[in-house]
């Protein structure tokens, strides 16, 4: 029988690198020159097959913004069990940025997490100011997954979270959402809200106080 | 800073939250604000660090209560109604996909120096010490009475006007002892006093209804609870609010309330330079919260005080089956007094502590000038306590509506134990704002499966 596991990840990164982009490239293989800064989406999901076996379904956080004037929630990165951190290589700045977000996800995310490292807007090499190298070698230093990308030509994307999930331990207990794998069947472990209650008539039911 | 918003909300405790999240679904431009560097104001939950520097800014949190992170204890103790309306609000907004609940594993309630669970079950019922064999007969008749009731046919009244008479009226037709008012009042009509009893019964059937309707739905507790604490419920709104285009700032001194000459509202001044909106929304500590301000002007005024002892135990409550989570209820006339006392209890089956701790808050409206002695009633039944955390917090009102300034200033939150007047005071904020009642619209969120 085919498994399918559900893992929740989120993307940090200084505003206009392109965290967006890229997950609009992943999640509909589209790109968009004019793209305003994000609204409107909770999260997007898209399923990755590693095997005939197994597959791994993303359900993928962008941060709303909130992280412009250093207001993001800790909710967001709380329970997320990868991280894609994104600089721009033609931004010298955004790779110090994308410095201090994994040093607060070190500090303050589940110690299992899986962070990949990843310079977007490879397509403008020519104006690059961010040299492979030196990324490389600070996330080998740290323990990051690494890999350029171009969320405009579409090079290095599809490749990024494809290692990411197969980085990912799928040998986790199923039923915690903290750190581990869940299947994508649903059962969080605790009450779900949204279910019709059993006894619809609500409160005409014997009472069980 | 130079553009020009249609609302800007100062604070992000959770009535805030919700009222930003509503307003930029709506389509509003807002801006919100908080000068904290966290979210939540004061229905946060704060990790050690946090909370250490609020209660005692001299000292840091010992090594031995674990890691920092894996702490999130709550401001204010109000656990969510399962059927109630914050529940609805949250899965209207369908913020729900940002949280996970779980339930408060028992209610319990003081009587004659012990507690006992407030039954549960049938079984529970039939074995509880809490009635005796008569007398739960006539509370099974009044039980019966009041699931029976229906409004148009006469026939289930049994001669009782629940607009007119008295709950009074109600308890004596039942023949109901003080010890089983005070059950029924107090633990699950959840009155804090006992004003209810000389008004018409409607309000108490409505909130009799509510919690056993609650207690049905998922079985042990009439309450539900998010995983990572409370502080979780305002940034899962934030993040509504955001994601809808509201723009966030924490961190950031309100240095003024800027208004014209008439009084009205013209924007908010942070770090020397002033944003413009048509309205404003803010907690009540960004108006002043009881000072005297601009010229005499009082926006807001105390209504009483609240004491709560946030107490960190290393062990269950005594005499609670070893509960991970429970809510004590000790009524005003357990204890000679005019206000409930409530004790709430949460642990690391909630994720806000390390394993092994339990997180116990003691509260009351205080009453005397020595609150501390208030809540000995409560907190001589969590057995030792291991690091006790106090504060004594003025309740704030707004004086004015708003409607004439566009200042609109929400209520600190109060010392009910769930969240059912927060969200009146949503739905109260929201009208004087917006000009209409709060509809609750289910929308679709972009979700792709
Ligand atoms: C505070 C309190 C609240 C209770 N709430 C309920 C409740 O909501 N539902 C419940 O089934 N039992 C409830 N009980 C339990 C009920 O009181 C016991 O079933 C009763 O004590 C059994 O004794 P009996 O021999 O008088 O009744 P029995 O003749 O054994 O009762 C027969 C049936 O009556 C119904 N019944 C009994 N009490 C109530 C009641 N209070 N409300 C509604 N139906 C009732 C039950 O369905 C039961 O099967 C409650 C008890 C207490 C103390
Ligand atoms: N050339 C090129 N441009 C890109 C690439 N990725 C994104 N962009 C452009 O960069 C700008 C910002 O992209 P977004 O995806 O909105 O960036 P973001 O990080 O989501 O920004 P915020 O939502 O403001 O935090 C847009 O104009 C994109 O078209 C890329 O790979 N190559
Ligand atoms: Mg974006």
């Amino acid at each position: 029988m085919s498994k399918q596991y559900q893992f929740k990840l989120v993307l940090l990164g200084e505003s206009a690198v392109g965290k967006s982009s890229l997950v609009l490239r992943f999640v509909k293989d589209q790109f968009d020159d004019y793209r305003e800064s994000t609204i409107g989406a909770a999260f997007l999901t898209q399923t990755v097959t590693l095997d005939d076996q197994t597959t791994v379904k993303f359900e993928i956080w962008d941060t709303a913004g909130q992280e412009r004037y250093k207001s993001l929630a800790p909710m967001y990165y709380r329970n997320a069990n990868c991280a894609v951190v994104v600089y721009d290589i033609t931004q010298t700045a955004s790779l110090e940025k994308a410095r201090t977000w994994i040093r607060e996800l070190q500090r303050q995310a589940d110690p299992s997490i899986v962070i990949a490292l990843c310079g977007n807007k490879s397509d403008l090499s020519a104006r690059r100011q961010v040299t492979e190298e030196e990324a490389k070698k600070y996330a080998e230093e740290e323990g990051l997954m690494w890999a350029e990308t171009s969320a405009k030509s579409g090079e290095g994307v599809t490749e990024i979270f494809t290692a990411i999930a197969k980085k990912l331990p799928l040998t986790a207990p199923p039923s915690t959402r903290a750190g581990g794998a869940r299947p994508a069947t649903g059962a969080r472990t605790g009450v779900d809200l949204n279910k019709q209650s059993t006894n619809a008539q609500g409160q005409n039911e014997a009472c069980n106080c | 800073m130079d553009e020009e918003y249609d609302v800007i909300v100062l604070g992000t405790g959770l009535t805030e939250c919700i009222l930003s999240g509503l307003l930029s679904v709506e389509g509003k431009k807002v801006l919100h604000m908080d000068r904290n560097d966290y979210y939540g104001g004061d229905s946060a939950s704060l990790n050690l660090t946090q909370l250490y520097r609020k209660f005692r800014p001299d000292q840091s949190p010992p090594t031995e209560l674990g890691r920092d992170r894996d702490y999130a204890v709550d401001l204010i103790p109000k656990f969510i109604i399962a059927t109630g309306e914050l529940t609805k609000i949250l899965v209207h907004t369908d913020v729900t996909r940002y949280l996970e609940f779980k339930q408060i594993a028992g209610s319990f309630v003081y009587r004659d120096g012990k507690i006992s669970k407030v039954p549960s079950t049938e079984m529970e019922a039939v074995k509880s010490p809490l009635m005796g064999l008569f007398e739960k007969r006539r509370a099974k008749k009044f039980f019966e009475f009041l699931q029976g009731w229906k409004d148009e046919d006469p026939t289930t009244h049994q001669g009782i006007n629940l607009d007119r008479d008295s709950m009074k009226t109600v308890y004596e037709k039942f023949g109901l002892e003080p010890g089983t008012q005070d059950f029924i009042g107090h633990a699950m009509a959840l009155y804090l006093d006992d004003d209810y009893i000389t008004k018409p019964a409607r309000p108490t059937y409505d909130r009799i209804i509510l919690y056993t309707a609650s207690m049905a739905r998922y079985g042990k507790s009439p309450y539900i609870y998010p995983l990572y604490g409370l502080g979780e419920l305002p940034q899962s709104f934030a993040r509504l609010s955001a994601i809808y285009g509201g723009t966030y700032m924490l961190d950031k001194q309100i240095d003024e309330i800027v208004t014209d000459a008439d009084g009205n509202f013209v924007g908010v001044t942070s770090g020397g330079e002033t944003v413009k909106a048509k309205q404003v929304i803010g907690d009540p500590s960004y108006f002043g919260a009881g000072k005297s301000i601009d010229g005499g002007k009082m926006r807001v005024v105390e209504d009483g005080k609240v004491v709560r002892a946030i107490c960190l135990l290393k062990h269950p409550i005594p005499g609670t089956e070893d509960s991970d989570s429970l809510q004590i209820i000790i009524p005003q006339n357990q204890v000679n007094r005019r206000n409930d006392i409530y004790i709430a209890m949460v642990s690391s089956t909630h994720n806000v502590c390390a394993k092994d701790v339990y997180v116990a808050i003691v509260s009351t409206i205080v009453e005397t000038d020595k609150p501390e002695l208030e809540i000995a009633p409560g907190l001589n039944l969590l057995g030792p306590i291991h690091e006790k955390f106090v504060s004594i917090e003025p309740l704030y009102t707004p004086t004015t509506s708003g409607k004439s300034d566009n200042i609109f200033i929400t209520r600190s939150y109060d010392a009910t134990s769930h969240f059912e007047t927060v969200v009146e005071d949503v739905q109260d904020v929201w009208k004087r704002v917006v000009g209409k009642d709060l509809v609750l619209k289910k929308r679709d969120l972009e979700v792709q499966e």
